[in-house]
């Protein structure tokens, strides 16, 4: 927790004299250094910028972008846009909650390795069915096979890495 | 000043006004549901849409500048149709429980639905998820029922400025909520009651206490008793067919006993007993200078605003209990002792203007030996809804007295229901306190009136006190500002959470602003006042009996003990 403080005051250092406008570059870059935004985070940057955190939370809530949960080590979206979904998306987002015991969007799974999205168009409409795992395009994941190549590279380098999952 | 024409009648119209200003001063009816009045046009509901020849689409009449020449049809087949639509749509995710309903009568949308007709749903049904917040001691939020037109969300923030709710999510997925969807028990609500005030709909209203209190009346092993504010005597005649503003209080005491209350207390009575307590207590500060200026405690939602959003300003606030709080400390001590009952055994229920009151009445301090010293409160609607269950018609009720030993009231009490009111009740027996002398003139004018905030120099003897009186919480922020920024010429401040005061109070019926009912209610206050000769807290006979029998005197250890508490800070997210 401490740590995380540190990490959103060196931030909005980074915004000396900082006016509502700066509000939503700010839950960005937290969100990017702390992985969401946490009530603590909220309170902090409304106490800042002289906002309600009611305020903080209704701008936050307006874009898909922002999370008040931690993600999985690997996050991620599946497209949702028109095209993908008439290239089966639809069957790609059931296959990747039954495969990865997802109970809820943006939870990550028991394990705490993966967490999963629907996100309205990602923009690669050309390429659908689309996913991205935590930031990577996969395009046309079209079969189980492909689906389980995607995830299989994501343990395996999780392996490499030897890494314990936060 | 130009003409525009409106259904092919000429109205007179004023540079930079809307559509919708110009056509209500015309007596031109058009429907709205999100439009507040003094507050800029959002433009969100689109009810109040109207024709505007040379427009391709229609126009939102709330938030359409007028210009010279504009030819308006108000009410075209093209409009009505479209407004028939809008009320189609909004039904479309809304419940279908109008019996059921607590605003059934007084939602403007059940309105809306019946002026234009709307007989079927032609919509399948899209119900949102049930998210009914109970938690909170005084409001209940059904988000079944909300239309998102913002006016709660603009009351909390632009108005209160309170921001304890806003609009969250997007598109069908927004809702009105306190930040992180967290209920409003632990949001930073005042519990103000201004929010359900101006709800067109059932979405936002009281935490009703009417089972508890029916139950009580029920039981004989109870004793049931109640006290009412001075606001809610005045603010009833309209609901039953009366003059609005008349003071009820003889034939409300007559009522109030038909349905079973033991017995019959005034808070008015208290408002005389506070009057005393917080005019020595100001004595007390003027002379060791400390914790100045004093601000009036008797506003629960303003009590809580302080301990959320100026902690720093605790010690500045009174002791003294609310009227409502004070009177109940009193009936569980004093009078059950005169009585000998059991304390345990009374049920103690308050009739106020308030909702916050509800949360005051939860507050840990206010009782004693884990007994709570009001068991009940009810606000003014929920009254008339227990006066119509019991079947009662004022028109046949005789006049009788409220009872001893709380029953008498000097009309000083009888103002705390008018902004102005604590504040002119105080000054009075202030300068008794200080000069032994009476004031020339018992009216206070300058503290009269209905701005939100009004300031004055009041001489008493030798001494100029700077004094202030602020109606509704976002008032009160800038004048703490000001206080914080240094300034140092006030000596006491009467502060009432809701704009109006308690006459406009969160528990009042609904509608009030809407009319001239909070002027006919304020001026009943005033007007008695003005008619009875005991017109000053400290020359009431049984408040005086009160400290000789049993206080001692204001301030006194035992006073100190029954009718005084403390205030803390509050942790919530701001």
């Amino acid at each position: 927790m401490e740590h995380q403080c540190d990490i959103i005051e060196e931030i909005l250092r980074k915004y000396p004299n900082a006016t509502r406008d700066a509000l939503v570059p700010i839950l960005q870059d937290v969100q990017n250094a702390c992985g969401c935004l946490s009530r603590e985070a909220v309170i902090r940057i409304g106490a800042y910028l002289r906002l309600p955190a009611s305020s903080i939370y209704g701008v936050a809530t307006f874009y898909n972008q922002f999370r008040f949960r931690p993600t999985g080590k690997y996050h991620i979206l599946v497209c949702r846009g028109t095209s993908c979904h008439v290239k089966g998306a639809s069957s790609l987002l059931l296959l990747l909650r039954g495969k990865l015991g997802i109970r809820e969007d943006g939870v990550p799974a028991e394990d705490g390795l993966f967490s999963l999205e629907a996100v309205p168009c990602i923009g690669a409409c050309g390429l659908g069915p689309v996913m991205s795992v935590n930031g990577k395009l996969y395009a046309g994941i079209d079969s189980e096979k492909k689906l389980d190549a995607v995830l299989e590279e994501c343990r395996k380098l999780k392996d490499l890495e030897g890494g314990t999952v936060q | 000043m130009f003409e525009i024409s409106v259904n092919n009648r000429n109205v007179e119209a004023e540079p930079g006004e809307t559509i919708l200003s110009a056509l209500t001063r015309a007596g031109i009816e058009v429907p709205t549901l999100c439009h507040m009045k003094k507050l800029t046009p959002t433009g969100a509901c689109r009810i109040c849409v109207v024709e505007l020849e040379g427009m391709a689409g229609l126009v939102p009449s709330c938030s359409t500048p007028v210009e010279a020449g504009m030819r308006i049809f108000t009410n075209s087949p093209r409009v009505i149709e479209a407004r028939k639509l809008i009320i189609e749509l909004l039904l479309a995710d809304h419940p279908d429980d109008c019996l059921y309903c607590v605003r059934s009568g007084s939602c403007r949308l059940q309105k809306l639905a019946q002026d234009y007709g709307v007989r079927e749903r032609i919509f399948p049904p899209r119900r949102r998820e049930n998210t009914l917040d109970t938690a909170s001691p005084a409001i209940v939020f059904d988000q079944s029922k909300c239309i998102l037109c913002g006016k709660c969300v603009r009351t909390c923030s632009e108005i209160q400025k309170v921001f304890a709710i806003e609009f969250t999510g997007r598109g069908s997925n927004m809702r009105v909520s306190p930040a992180f969807h967290d209920s409003l028990n632990v949001s930073s609500c005042i519990c103000c009651g201004q929010c359900i005030s101006v709800c067109p709909t059932g979405a936002l209203r009281e935490k009703s206490s009417l089972n508890e209190v029916t139950a009580a009346l029920a039981d004989p092993a109870v004793y049931p008793v109640i006290q009412y504010a001075p606001a809610v005597s005045v603010s009833l005649a309209e609901e039953f067919g009366m003059k609005p503003g008349a003071d009820l209080s003889s034939v409300l005491n007559a009522a109030l006993r038909r349905l079973g209350f033991r017995r019959v207390f005034d808070s008015a009575f208290s408002a005389d007993l506070t009057v005393m307590e917080e005019a020595a207590e100001l004595v007390a500060r003027l002379g060791n200078g400390t914790a100045l200026p004093m601000f009036t405690s008797c506003s629960p939602a303003w009590v809580k605003f302080v301990e959320e959003f100026y902690p720093e300003f605790l010690p500045n606030l009174s002791s003294c209990k609310s009227p409502q709080s004070m009177l109940g400390a009193l009936i569980k001590s004093r009078f059950a002792e005169l009585e000998e009952l059991d304390p345990r055994r009374i049920f103690s229920v308050s009739a106020m203007p308030c909702t916050a009151k509800k949360f005051e009445a939860e507050r840990p301090e206010i009782g004693r030996d884990g007994m709570a010293d009001i068991d009940a409160v009810l606000t003014t609607r929920e009254l008339v809804r227990l006066i119509r269950m019991g079947g009662i018609d004022f028109e046949h009720l005789d006049p009788e007295a409220a009872d001893p030993p709380f029953g008498e009231r000097s009309t000083a009490g009888k103002l705390f229901g008018a902004s102005g009111g604590v504040m002119e009740a105080v000054l009075r027996t202030v300068h008794r306190f200080l000069t032994g002398k009476e004031l020339k003139s018992l009216k206070v004018d300058q503290v009269r009136g209905s701005d939100g905030l009004r300031e004055m120099k009041f001489r008493i003897g030798g001494t100029e006190l700077g004094v202030a009186v602020v109606n509704g919480v976002g008032n009160a922020r800038a004048l703490l500002d000001q206080l914080k920024a240094g300034r140092r010429d006030l000596h006491f401040v009467e502060v009432m959470a809701c704009p109006g005061g308690c006459a406009a109070g969160g528990g009042q019926p609904i509608n009030v602003m809407e009319n001239d009912r909070l002027r006919a209610r304020v001026n009943s206050l005033y007007a008695s006042d003005q008619g009875e000769s005991l017109r000053t807290a400290h020359d009431n006979c049984a408040v005086q009996r009160l400290y000789r029998d049993f206080l001692q005197k204001p301030n006194s250890a035992i006073a100190m003990r029954l009718l005084h508490t403390g205030y803390e800070k509050r942790d919530v997210p701001l």
